[in-house]
């Protein structure tokens, strides 16, 4: 056991735990920010996507001590206001079904915006191919990640 | 409907104490309420200081806003939006002064607290009507005594009352002068063409949750004091625990308590992390008790079930053995589906508080009242002491009908004597059992004179067999001799429903099997199914079918309009149509050629089931359901191998991703029919229109799924 200080959405925690667990449980049950979903433990599905410095990672592969001094941020911080470009396109299209999947799709889709302002579909299903969704939204999904472009 | 008078007060409390009680807990708003869409600026009534109870399903404010309870349980099939549509669209207040909650178990005020069988909405509908429409003439009717007027005399708008002499008041402020009265027996429902909410689209009330990360799931769910479960199950299916060694576990960080019950052993700790790695470091040593099956042995009794007639075959017209002695040409063809997982996205979890006085049962079940009746079995408690809350679901397609994880989180409570958050790994979730079962299909059919003249259908399943009335469902009705043969061989996998239990593989194998048979006949595959439901109409046997033909025409025909299908040209078109869970479908799915390889590029899809309640969600389940079918038609594949399930994660398991999703055109047939259900209807067709997409473009039939290992699909 070691204590961490880690800065997630701006704030700066401390957490007392073991160097080996992984961001996506110092999250849910350290730091009660359980947007970041547990899908597969294994860095397969997506539900955990957070961003580190800005680049989407998967916080079930990162243990607390690999994560060093980046800066975390999650769904929790997207947006203050549930306004984030994605947010709003995904209330337009109606995206979720069982939602589950969702914070994690957005925030790999928000790092994806980051890095290309206007994706194209095969740029879409190459930056997404690391999210599941098993009540099968891709369709949502891919129409919301460009109306978000469009409205950047 | 009873009124709130006749409710008991242990009840009400319950009700009240689990909506409101305890940090976390789901409370379903909705935030849609405060959209501005519209070039008028709509007014949200404000938050009511009191608010006032009416039915199980009604609380109306001072201020004129509504609480509406969500009764079933939500899953991802979109009920908690839609089956409040109903309600207030009777009661006739504007959707944007409802808030939507997630009701807990009541068995004395709601009937079928359940998610299954895509039945939430077809038998919610008049139940839901009338909650709404009672509570309306109730407010009516109490505006009427207060005018000294006939309630004949008034008209509702929008949570409204007007007098037809100019005399208007509202329903927030008839709400405290209306509650506690007798609710009308009888009461008028409105005309579908006065529908002013149902019909309309209106986005999921938890959006705002889902999109910012509040706890609305059972694995976010927390509580004082409460500690989480890792639990260490038989590796393979009929084995035993001989004995355990948890001294390495206890001393990992983290660990609190190492509890056994059952051949299980449960490893506690401050974290889920702590909790997982106690559970690696348990060593433990099992007994083979019973036969350790594998996947060989699966394919092999099935088909040897096949060449069997059972002692009672399920449906019987005709005499198909004289129609196949008398044939000029037999057709018979085997398709054969793998076990598959569940593979829902939110591993299963509950949270347990078992205390002295009460059971507090948190998480996402897909049938509550059964789990009450078994925590009570188990801990030999009266089902009054036992409370179940329902959270939003991440996922359920028949994995959350068993509850084994609610009855496992039970008992590690009452053991542990803590409030207890019990999960799956995935690895747990996808070797722990409840599998869709392996199946196949042998069908035969006999050809006379072009025609034909028997069909015999032969299933092979494990641990169970077709639904009634599935044996009644198409080409019975359409053939003189037809006849139903089912076989449930025992496995000791535990085996339940999965999205369209039994359609999800019986509809590819049926409706591939008609491409062929028109193939071999010469005739167009949709004129075919056309020209066997015109049959049907027109020379019904005895005993009845179980579907419309016309409505079934119906589907096939727009799909069929819609997609092209008769100037298809050089097109690779497959077509597939079929009826299950009340609703018709008919799909066409193209497929195009690309890099050597093919691409299943777009499906057309033509829907039957009646009244759209919600448009937009209606079409999100439509296209979610072709794309979950398509999805595990093509990779679903699972191996078992000395009893144990030899893939255990989504490194292994390979569900669709979105660069394989086909574009989606869906089509409503125009319906004022009561409404049916979609939760499961889209997804059996998807599975035949793409294999018989396949055939067209590449010449190979397929009769075993997953297909990708039989053929060569980009995605």
């Amino acid at each position: 056991m070691a204590e961490y200080t880690i800065n997630v959405n701006g704030q700066d925690h401390k957490v007392n735990v073991d160097g080996d667990m992984p961001l996506l449980w110092v999250l849910r049950d350290h730091l009660g920010l359980v947007g970041t979903k547990y899908g597969c433990g294994v860095a397969q599905c997506g539900a955990c996507t957070v961003h580190a410095d800005g680049e989407a990672m998967r916080s079930c592969a990162m243990t607390i001590s690999q994560l060093g001094n980046k800066k975390v941020t999650t769904i929790e911080g997207l947006s203050d206001n549930a306004d984030h470009v994605l947010q709003e396109a995904w209330k337009e299209h109606d995206v979720p079904q069982c939602g589950y999947c969702q914070a994690g799709q957005i925030m790999s889709a928000a790092a994806l915006l980051e890095e290309n302002k206007n994706p194209s579909d095969q740029d879409i299903d190459d930056y997404m191919q690391g999210n599941i969704c098993r009540c099968g939204t891709y369709l949502r999904i891919k129409k919301a990640i460009k109306t978000a472009a469009k409205n950047l | 409907m009873t009124n709130q008078n006749t409710y008991s007060d242990s009840r009400r409390s319950f009700l009240k104490n689990s909506i409101v009680g305890g940090a976390g807990l789901v409370i379903g708003i909705n935030y849609m309420s405060c959209k501005t869409d519209s070039a008028t600026v709509e007014i949200i009534k404000d938050m009511p200081n009191q608010w006032f109870d009416f039915d199980a399903f009604l609380k109306i404010g001072d201020t004129g806003r509504v609480t509406i309870m969500s009764q079933n349980p939500e899953i991802g099939q979109n009920i908690k939006t839609s089956m409040p549509m109903i309600v207030a669209e009777e009661l006739d207040v504007a959707w944007r002064d409802v808030i939507v909650e997630q009701a807990p178990l009541n068995t004395e005020w709601y009937t079928r607290q359940v998610a299954g069988g895509s039945q939430s909405i077809r038998q919610g509908w008049e139940t839901l009507r009338n909650a709404g429409a009672k509570v309306r003439q109730l407010l009516v009717n109490t505006a009427a005594e207060q005018w000294e007027a006939e309630a004949s005399d008034c008209t509702t708008s929008e949570g409204v009352i007007s007098h037809s002499d100019g005399r208007t008041t509202d329903y927030g402020q008839m709400a405290a002068l209306a509650a506690g009265k007798e609710l009308p027996e009888e009461v008028t429902l409105k005309d579908p063409k006065d529908f002013k909410i149902i019909g309309q689209s209106q986005t999921n009330v938890d959006m705002d949750g889902i999109l910012t990360g509040k706890p609305l799931f059972g694995i976010d769910y927390k509580r004082d004091g409460m500690v989480y479960a890792s639990v260490m199950r038989p590796p393979s299916f009929g084995q035993t625990l001989v004995a355990y060694d948890d001294s390495a576990a206890k001393k990992v960080n983290g660990v609190i308590d190492v509890i056994k019950f059952g051949d299980k052993i449960a490893v506690l700790a401050k974290d889920n992390w702590s909790a997982m790695k106690g559970k690696k470091a348990l060593i433990a040593e099992w007994n083979q008790k019973e036969k350790a099956e594998d996947s060989a042995y699966h394919t092999d009794i099935l088909k040897e079930h096949l060449d069997r007639k059972s002692e009672k075959p399920r449906r019987v017209d005709g005499d198909v053995d004289k129609a196949f002695a008398d044939a000029d040409q037999v057709i018979e063809r085997i398709y054969e589906a793998p076990f598959l997982p569940h593979a829902c996205l939110e591993p299963m979890n509950f949270f347990a508080d078992v205390t002295e006085d009460k059971v507090e049962l948190v998480g996402p079940i897909q049938t509550p009242q059964w789990q009450q009746n078994r925590v009570s079995d188990l801990l030999g408690r009266d089902k009054e002491q036992i409370s179940i809350q329902m959270t939003r679901m991440g996922g359920g397609f028949g994995r959350r009908l068993y509850g084994d994880f609610t009855v496992e989180a039970a008992e590690i409570s009452s053991l542990a004597k803590r409030p207890v958050s019990l999960l799956f790994t995935r690895e747990d979730d996808m070797t722990a059992g409840t599998y869709r079962p392996a199946s196949a299909y042998k069908i035969k059919v006999a050809i006379k004179d072009g025609e034909m003249t028997a069909y015999h259908l032969t299933e092979a399943f494990f641990n169970g067999m077709m639904f009634d009335p599935m044996p009644s469902n198409f080409p019975c009705g359409a053939v003189p001799n037809y006849r139903v043969d089912c076989h449930s061989i025992e496995s000791n996998l535990t085996t339940g429903a999965w999205r369209a239990p039994y359609a999800n593989f019986l509809a590819f194998a049926e409706q591939a099997f008609f491409d062929e048979l028109a193939e071999i006949l010469g005739k167009d595959a949709v004129d075919y199914r056309i020209e066997l439901l015109e049959k049907a109409k027109a020379n019904p046997p005895e005993e009845e079918y179980n579907y419309d033909a016309d409505k079934f025409i119906g589907v096939i025909k727009l799909a069929a309009e819609k997609s092209g299908w008769y100037n298809k040209g050089n097109k690779n078109l497959g077509f597939c149509a079929y009826y299950s869970h009340n609703t018709y479908v008919a799909e066409v799915a193209e497929v195009v050629k690309k890099d050597n390889s093919t691409v299943i590029d777009k499906v057309y899809c033509a829907v039957d089931c009646g009244l759209v309640i919600n448009p937009l969600a209606a079409l999100n389940q439509i296209e979610g359901g072709i794309i979950d079918g398509i999805g595990h038609a093509m990779y679903g594949d699972f191996e078992i191998k000395n009893g144990r399930a030899t893939i255990d994660n989504f490194n292994h398991y390979r569900l669709i991703k979105m660069a394989a999703a086909p574009e989606v055109e869906v089509h409503f047939v125009k319906s004022n029919n009561d409404p049916t259900g979609l939760g499961e209807p889209t997804l059996p067709p998807a599975g035949g229109a793409v294999a018989n997409a396949l055939f067209s473009a590449t010449g190979k039939r397929l009769y075993k799924q997953p297909f990708i290992k039989e053929i060569d699909v980009l995605g």
